[in-house]
């Protein structure tokens, strides 16, 4: 495979974006018809360097070849014009427009006199058969002239994939494509990565889950802080030793914890209904128990409900039936703020959109939820003074690294924002804490911190409802675990007994359990 | 190192709220002359009519106060709805409703003593105003409607509505003008000093922005207000009721319009005719931004800009020079202000 | 049959007010569906009106006068976008300042080059009358006997729907003012795009504000367009985003003008400025009924950086 002139080559390449050197000097060689992993976690570098392959980003320094040649890629459009299509995490269609219309689009001259012929769509029926033929051929099923805006998350992922084939794509980059998808969804695509290889096509797969990694790649590069760790032929290495280099150390993630001592049932949710639009089951006769002094982990692929639960309990969104109790108190469809008032306190999975005013200082984001009460406001004026220690006092607790507490939180890094918002969370000890994604997209101290003040407010007995899509996370932290399947529970494991299999295989769905996880073992043999 | 990163901050945030606007104002002057140059004009003799129109004497410089009044106060109140992150585009409208009003209370109450009439009449003014900014609000939180939208659809509509009532129900006696007879006597806003127009309406535009200043930065409701006008989301998620924050800001900001629509016909006009407003509800606009929609800052571009009228107008006696200059040069003082903002932004991205 | 040609003499005003409201909305549905909002139409189409009657009557030729207002006020347009798309400034901000320059600077040509002349009034544009079809009854007069310019905007419609549903032009000006982003990812420049369209938004104001000046008053006056720029924002909404929505809803707009003139020039006891503000009620109302199922462009009015 290697004597082969390489489909794609990446030397030297850096960027650095203000004090951050988000690559540094990389090197990369992908081979024609080879399936290739990037691994690394949050913030290694990863989707910077693909950007900088689709033209998104410019490099400081380096160069890139395709197939032998050197190559300048300023915009995506002349990265489509090398034959390179890339599949976003956040998928780039236009929800109001058609599958034909987003697959054509930009692929032919926008208004041009001389070829008038293509510059207008004169029979839309003849492009929707073009593009369901490019579909098919690729054994891809899809509605050409559906909206974009009634698929389902897999559905658009093939929209995606279609566009590249529908461009002639001979390197194809996926960004995180599984974290969207459930598993069956998951061991589809692969097999139709399997397949695209077979017909000369090179792809590389953006990942940081090491299972997959083992089940698909042929190759993999790992990077981290920028920097090459290591390249491996995925026959000859395990996930053991991907998960030192992707960490630099024995990732096993384990919070060191005592055994829960639960008490009484401090949050309880039954039935709850949360209808979206066209009247869909967001949230469907939920019922769960969350004890005081124990961790209750939602596990579940990524749209599943789980920022419905998470809204529902805080009062943002108001449930359609079913209801919600905490410590014996009747709150269902009470405002936010009643809410906040039991005690409930809530680590919203967006810090930056949800969770903080980025404009604000870390202190006025630390009284965010309290401001207006005493000792904050007296006489129906701000106290700047009792906010401002108030804050310091925060700082110290929480390690919050700013050079002053005036500072609008923009200027923080991820970490130390959320570190605020942990630090308004959890400052007055709740009793009911919701914590949805509470680590995403942090680094590994930062997470770790986190779990640690997690597991810290729980054997301060408090009521831990922990929402999150990384199953690691779930695992590591969580008493007792259920998931979340389509707005349902569809099983409850014991924390200490839970494995990631049959996890797994309930966040597929009961029905879609029979197709299990150990097939893409196969696929790795075969590869 | 933290007295460093704080003096740095203060620095920018000193730079942004000050610098920029001057900048912007030299470049739209700039522009201005070379525009003047271009249309065979004597820039010196026109900006030299322009800076004696301001501060040639004692005279001028009270016709600049009273100028500025209204642009203060209307400046004011989007300043409040801005902050709130609702575009209040309608200061004219809500200007017009409350000249309506207070040229209706300065009509029927002229019985009265004017201590307790006129600020019956200034009340009558911010209520009528507020509650017709209110309606916008009201059809954005309740009906989805996009403010800007709706508030410039309220402006035409309020100016029809003065149109009406100035040649119907409040038309005056003799029925010969558009117009409404004079308010009584005793309801004009006391002058401020002899030989000057300025009126006790100034001392208004005053104390108003500072009691909005401190309403916005040292209060509870203002804290709301700002956190709503950042980030609705996270307001939200904090327990504010964004909704309320919202109508309750462009009300306010109504009100102030409104109350600057009746100091104007209790202070300056008298009455109330057809076109009162020559678009202050629009340049209010321009003053808030220039100030970064601090209503402390307000006051000085404000007085700026009333300062630019005057000028113009003199500079139209003196140098022929046609006085929509004024509007060119409001015009081109924002668009600067914003582009420099957004290329700061660019450079020195949170500065 | 009195009444019959009274209906024909409103219909045909109808046509002849719903003209330059046409072209600004059709103009401005383009910049909007390509996500970029210039609440400054009033300002444009006042540059518009000034610069047509200045050319015409310096060159005789209406024309030409036409011509350098769609060009004029396209200059603006892309001044506007060198500060909102470029630089990323606030649109509605930039829409304001602009408002204010178009008024200023309209009046201040007009003050300072035609402040002495006299006789200001330039040629009119001429009806033309297109044969056999202006014999049908009432359709006939009302749509073929006009001027050029209402002609023109009558096809417009049509021709700028036929681009924007039909051509990979307009598949790429609907999807940046839904997803930049994807737009961008696709091979397409976002800032091209929408410079593009709020270029043709300009020169479309333009030549909408030269149709007050050389078609309808034959003459200048200032402050002209008296809200038709933000009528033409109204319509844009009201006409759903779609360029045959805005002629209909120009029509609509058109007829409550002619309306208004007539009965007020008949002296009915209906007091005009009731008629005066129904367009604007209207839309409020048509906004109130139509909500929830908006076709507002997702992106309008965000600016894009290409930052990823």
């Amino acid at each position: 495979m290697t004597e082969q002139t390489p489909r794609l080559r990446l030397a030297g390449i850096s960027k650095h974006f203000g004090a951050v050197q988000a690559n540094n000097d990389i090197a990369l060689e992908v081979a024609p018809g080879e399936i290739h992993c990037l691994l690394g976690e949050n913030g290694a570098g990863k989707s910077t360097l693909m950007n900088i392959l689709y033209g998104l980003v410019r490099p400081d320094a380096g160069a890139i070849f395709l197939d032998g040649k050197p190559a300048t890629i300023r915009s995506p459009h002349q990265a489509i014009e090398l034959g390179i299509g890339m599949v976003h995490q956040h998928f780039m269609l236009v929800p109001t427009l058609t599958v034909a219309e987003n697959v054509i689009l930009a692929t032919r001259p926008l208004l041009s006199l001389r070829r008038l012929g293509e510059s207008v769509i004169r029979d839309r029926r003849a492009i929707e058969r073009q593009v369901g033929e490019v579909a098919q051929r690729y054994g891809l099923k899809i509605d050409p002239a559906a909206r974009v805006s009634a698929l389902s998350v897999g559905e658009q992922q093939r929209v995606e994939i279609v566009k590249a084939l529908y461009r002639g794509v001979k390197l194809l980059i996926l960004d995180e494509p599984t974290a969207v998808l459930t598993p069956q969804e998951t061991s589809d695509l692969f097999k139709t990565l399997r397949d695209f290889t077979a017909a000369g096509l090179s792809i590389i797969l953006i990942t940081h889950k090491l299972h997959e990694v083992m089940a698909i790649s042929d190759r993999v590069t790992v990077l981290r802080d920028g920097k090459v760790v290591g390249r491996r032929v995925t026959r000859q290495t395990d996930t053991h030793e991907l998960a030192e280099l992707m960490v630099g150390r024995d990732v096993r993630l384990t919070v060191e914890k005592r055994a829960a001592q639960p008490g009484a049932p401090a949050l309880v949710v039954e039935a709850l209904t949360v209808l979206g639009a066209h009247g869909r089951r967001l949230l469907d006769q939920l019922s769960l128990q969350v004890a005081a002094g124990e961790v209750l982990g939602v596990a579940g692929v990524d749209g599943n409900g789980q920022r419905e639960l998470a809204l529902a309990i805080t009062g943002i969104l108001r449930p359609d039936s079913g209801s919600i109790t905490v410590e014996g108190k009747a709150l269902t469809g009470a405002m936010p703020r009643q809410i906040a008032d039991a005690s409930v306190r809530h680590i919203p999975e967006d810090r930056q959109q949800m969770g903080l005013i980025l404009d604000f200082s870390a202190a006025d984001n630390f009284v965010l939820k309290q401001f207006s009460r005493l000792p904050f406001t007296r006489r129906g004026l701000l106290q700047p003074a009792t906010i401002l220690a108030h804050a310091q006092r925060l700082i110290r607790a929480f390690d919050v690294r700013t050079p002053s507490p005036a500072l609008p939180v923009a200027n923080l890094s991820g970490g130390n924002q959320q570190k605020v918002v942990l630090g308004r969370e959890i400052d007055s000890n709740p009793r009911v804490l919701v914590a949805a994604q509470p680590t995403r997209g942090l680094d590994v101290g930062a997470t770790e911190y986190v779990h640690k003040a997690l597991i810290a407010q729980r054997d301060a007995g408090a009521a831990i409802l922990l929402i999150s899509t990384e199953l690691e996370e779930v695992l590591a932290l969580s008493d007792r675990i259920v998931v979340l399947y389509e707005g349902r529970i569809v099983g409850e494991v014991p924390g200490d007994r839970a494995n990631t299999q049959k996890i797994g295989l309930m966040m597929a769905g009961v029905q879609a359990a029979l197709q299990p996880v150990e097939r893409w073992g196969t696929n790795t043999n075969e590869a | 190192m933290t007295t460093v990163t704080l003096s740095r901050q203060t620095g920018a945030t000193l730079w942004r709220n000050i610098a920029l606007p001057l900048l912007a104002i030299l470049a739209a002057l700039l522009v201005g002359a070379l525009m003047l140059a271009l249309s065979g004009f004597d820039v010196a003799a026109a900006y030299g009519a322009l800076w004696s129109g301001i501060f040639g004497n004692a005279r001028n410089i009270g016709e600049a106060l009273l100028r500025a009044t209204p642009l203060i106060l209307v400046g004011a109140g989007i300043a409040i709805a801005f902050r709130c992150g609702i575009w209040n585009i309608g200061a004219e409208g809500q200007f017009y409703m409350g000249a309506a009003a207070g040229a209706f209370v300065g009509l029927q109450a002229g019985a009265l003593s004017p201590w307790l009439a006129i600020p019956t009449a200034l009340l009558a003014g911010a209520l009528c105003g507020g509650l017709w900014a209110a309606i916008a609000g009201w059809l954005k939180v309740r009906l989805g409607l996009n403010e800007v939208v709706t508030t410039i659809m309220l402006n035409y509509i309020a100016i029809g509505i003065v149109g009406y009532l100035v040649t119907g129900p409040m038309q005056e006696a003799s029925r010969y003008n558009p117009q409404t007879d004079e308010i009584a006597a005793g309801m004009v806003l006391p002058r401020l000093l002899p030989g000057m127009r300025v009126h006790a309406g100034f001392l208004l535009a005053l104390l108003l922005p500072v009691l909005a200043s401190i309403l916005l930065f040292r209060t509870p409701w203002g804290f709301a207000l700002r956190a709503v006008g950042y980030n609705p989301v996270a307001a939200q998620h904090a327990g504010i009721r964004v909704n309320r924050q919202y109508v309750l800001a462009i009300s306010l900001s109504g009100a102030l319009a409104g109350v600057a629509g009746a100091v104007e016909v209790l202070g300056v006009i008298g009455r109330l005719y057809e076109n009162i407003s020559p678009g202050y509800g629009f340049t209010g606009i321009a003053v808030s931004l220039l100030a970064a929609n601090h209503p402390i800052g307000v006051i000085f571009s404000g007085l700026l800009f009333g300062a630019l009228t005057t000028g113009a107008e003199l500079m139209q006696l003196t140098a022929q020079i046609p006085s929509s200059m004024t509007f060119i040069l409001q015009g081109l003082i924002i668009a600067f202000l914003v582009s420099f903002r957004a290329l700061q932004g660019r450079v020195w991205p949170r500065g | 049959m009195e009444w019959l040609i009274g209906l024909q003499a409103l219909l045909q005003a109808t046509v002849r007010m719903a003209a330059p409201l046409t072209f600004t909305a059709v103009g401005e549905t383009y910049g909007e569906r390509a996500g970029v909002i210039n609440i400054g139409l009033e300002g444009l189409m006042l540059i518009g009106a000034v610069t047509a009657y200045a050319v015409a009557f310096a060159s005789g030729n209406v024309w030409l006068g036409v011509f350098a207002a769609g060009l004029a006020a396209a200059t603006f347009g892309v001044l506007f976008g060198v500060v909102t798309i470029t630089l990323g400034a606030n649109q509605i901000v930039a829409g304001a300042a602009l408002n204010l320059i178009g008024l200023g600077l309209s009046s201040f040509i007009y003050r300072a080059f035609f402040g002495s002349v006299t006789n200001r009034a330039i040629q009119p544009l001429e009806t033309v009358k297109i044969p056999l079809l202006n014999q049908i009854p009432v359709v006939g007069p009302v749509l073929f006997e006009q001027n050029l310019l209402v002609y023109a905007a009558l096809l417009l419609a049509p021709l700028a729907a036929l681009v924007l549903n039909r051509t990979m032009l307009g598949l790429a000006l609907r999807s940046v003012g839904e997803h930049p982003k994807a737009t961008a990812t696709a091979g397409l420049s976002v800032i091209g795009l929408r410079y593009a369209a709020v270029a043709f938004g300009g020169m479309m104001a333009g030549i909408g504000g030269a149709y007050l000046s050389v078609a309808y008053a034959n003459q200048f006056v200032e402050n002209m367009v008296a809200g038709r720029g933000f009528i033409a924002l109204a319509i844009v909404v009201f006409g759903r985003w779609s360029p045959l929505g805005a002629l209909w809803a120009s029509l609509l707009f058109g007829f409550t003008f002619a309306l208004q003139l007539r009965l007020q020039a008949q002296s009915i006891p209906i007091a005009y400025q009731f008629l005066q503000i129904l367009p604007y009620v209207a839309t409020i109302v048509a906004m109130i009924l139509l909500r929830g199922q908006s076709a507002q462009p997702k992106a309008l009015g965000v600016p894009y950086t290409e930052r990823t």
